[in-house]
């Protein structure tokens, strides 16, 4: 079997890769998938931890965050498009309306 | 079968049930009618302020004690519900001139409400991410809702970014916790910590630490602020009040609840980087509050101050802190909501004036405005005898009383350099001319209600106490 570190160190690794796209990708798409990448390392985290605890509870967390990880890209990407109906772009750096 | 005991849902339902209502019937009313659905909102909040008063005194959990009703769920609702009221009677006048639609904007705030209602109630990790999620989805949209307006969209695409960046340092952080302690159960939890604090595994300090960024995140505090003056400013004014008073109260509830009270085994771990958030919390909105030339974006900054003077609470600590900052929480809702109210008493809707310049001989356009927006001013600044000063009076007290002098002081001074910038906005008002025009009582007739009500309870709260304080320590004093 495989121990539970190796699966705790892949879902950091996994996590910290959506950190840095949020940090330093130009696009706002990107920068949504960036997100949706922590939230599955996460989702890899409970599945893992509720292996090897022998626990159900990670695991139902885990369709929860699934539910609303889906719910939240709806709203991100009805939020995009109406940023893009604006600006006619979609890159964060010009979005400068309001200085950050 | 074990019964099923759903009255602790009973509040949160309630406003549930008024939001699917008000979007029904948005459906049936035509365009004229649709001023109807805020009363219809407003009678819902209503109904479930007699409620949370029934309910007043009850402990009963549902859901494998998943959700708790105590007179702590119960103290926040009430403000939550008191903010979301606010929040309907102010805008009914600024969404019919923005060209919002009212079905969906009323809608949203109880949507908003009824996911902070659960978030003071979590007593589970699983809930409380839920009802986190619920309130935030529902104001990501809310700031998003002034279509037409580039600001509002820009101020949105902003506050989900960070939002759903918070979101996901927030559940690493109750994975990894859940993976220490093997259950997403508060009490649970906290029964490991007791039981077996020599065998805590690595990961758990990370979890908690994880979890205390998220949270940092939500409530705003330095140096995870970046987001908030730009969304404040850009997302619609009434919208903005909401935000500053129940969104930030609904964070610090469940702070409170979480890590102040059920993580407390804890708190060694997380004194000092709290401690030093708190001091930077203060010192840099109140820094940054002074540069800045927009009203809104000033009072923005203003709030990531006052976040700081209710983390000074939360690092003094249960046995102090807790009545403090609940009662800091009560008082804070009122002065805030009132100044961002008289701020959407001045918006036209297309270049919405917010500048220092535009308040220049309010008070003697509008002297109800001018009186009230001086008496927020004060308040916000701590002047006796006002609520602000109250609300900081015990904060400070408290850290004083437990040993934390260093950070008594520096609130203090913090608190006496924030005097600059708002009485800023009271020479403005009083000693200059020829600023923007106000609505007059006769075009907006519920926002000066609204603004009405806000003034009446900073004045109450600072001039009589007594009920509120002790309202908050029996609230505290029901966390189990």
């Amino acid at each position: 079997m495989v121990p539970l570190n190796h699966y705790l160190i892949l879902s950091a690794a996994i996590f910290a890769i959506g950190v840095v796209g949020v940090v330093i990708r130009r696009n706002l798409i990107v920068v949504l998938m960036s997100i949706e990448l922590m939230l599955n390392a996460v989702n890899l985290t409970f599945i893992a931890f509720s292996r090897f605890l022998g626990s159900m509870e990670g695991q139902v967390v885990v369709f929860f965050v699934m539910a609303v990880a889906a719910a939240e890209a709806v709203v991100g990407l009805a939020i995009i498009i109406s940023v893009f109906r604006h600006r006619q772009s979609l890159d964060p750096q010009e979005m400068q309306l309001l200085k950050w | 079968m074990t019964d099923v005991n759903l009255v602790p849902l009973l509040p949160a339902t309630q406003v549930l049930l008024t939001a699917l209502v008000v979007l029904l019937l948005d459906l049936f009313y035509q365009e004229g009618e649709k001023g109807l659905l805020a009363w219809v909102s407003l009678l819902g909040l209503a109904l479930c302020a007699g409620e949370t008063l029934f309910l007043w005194g009850s402990q009963e959990s549902a859901f494998g004690d998943a959700v708790m009703l105590d007179n702590f769920a119960l103290f926040f609702t009430q403000i939550f519900l008191g903010a979301a009221a606010l929040t309907i009677l102010s805008s009914v006048h600024y969404i019919r001139q923005a060209e919002i639609h009212e079905g969906e904007f009323y809608a949203l705030v109880l949507f908003a409400t009824t996911g902070m209602i659960l978030m003071a109630a979590a007593k589970d990790l699983i809930v409380f991410f839920l009802a986190l999620e619920t309130m935030s989805i529902a104001v990501y949209i809310l700031t998003g809702i002034w279509r037409a307006s580039g600001r509002s969209s820009e101020a949105a695409m902003k506050y989900f970014l960070m939002g759903a960046f918070a979101t996901g340092f927030l559940l690493y952080g109750i994975a990894l916790i859940y993976g220490a302690t093997g259950s997403t159960h508060l009490n649970e939890i906290s029964n490991y910590l007791i039981e077996s604090p020599e065998d805590w595994p690595p990961y758990l300090i990370g979890g908690a630490l994880l979890l205390l960024v998220g949270f940092a995140f939500k409530v705003g505090a330095v140096p995870f602020h970046f987001w908030v003056p730009d969304v404040y400013e850009g997302a619609p004014t009434p919208v903005t009040g909401f935000m500053s008073v129940a969104v930030k109260a609904a964070a610090f509830a469940a702070w409170a609840r979480i890590l102040m009270h059920q993580l407390a085994p804890l708190d060694s771990d997380w004194a000092f980087p709290l401690w030093v958030l708190a001091i930077i919390t203060m010192t840099l909105g109140n820094l940054l509050a002074i540069s800045q030339a927009s009203v809104k974006r000033m009072l923005a900054y203003s709030s990531i101050a006052h976040a700081g003077y209710l983390l000074v609470a939360l690092v003094v600590g249960e046995e102090w802190g807790g009545l403090p900052l609940l009662f800091y929480l009560l008082t804070y809702a009122f002065m805030a909501f009132g100044a961002f109210a008289v701020i959407t008493a001045l918006a036209e809707t297309e270049q919405s004036p917010e500048d220092y310049r535009d308040f220049s001989g309010l008070g003697f356009k509008h002297p109800f405005l001018g009186m009230a927006m001086t008496l927020f001013m004060l308040s916000l600044a701590g002047f006796p005898p006002l609520a602000g000063f109250a609300g900081k009076f015990y904060v400070f007290r408290s850290a004083v009383l437990s040993g934390h002098l260093a950070l008594a002081i520096i609130g203090v001074l913090n608190s006496l350099l924030s005097v600059i910038y708002y009485l800023r906005v009271i020479v403005a008002m009083y000693m200059e001319e020829g600023g923007a025009e106000g609505k007059s009582f006769r075009q907006a007739p519920y926002l000066y209600i609204a603004i009405g009500l806000a003034a009446l309870g900073t004045l109450y709260l600072g001039i009589l106490p007594a009920r509120a304080l002790e309202w908050s320590r029996v609230a505290f004093l029901s966390l189990d």
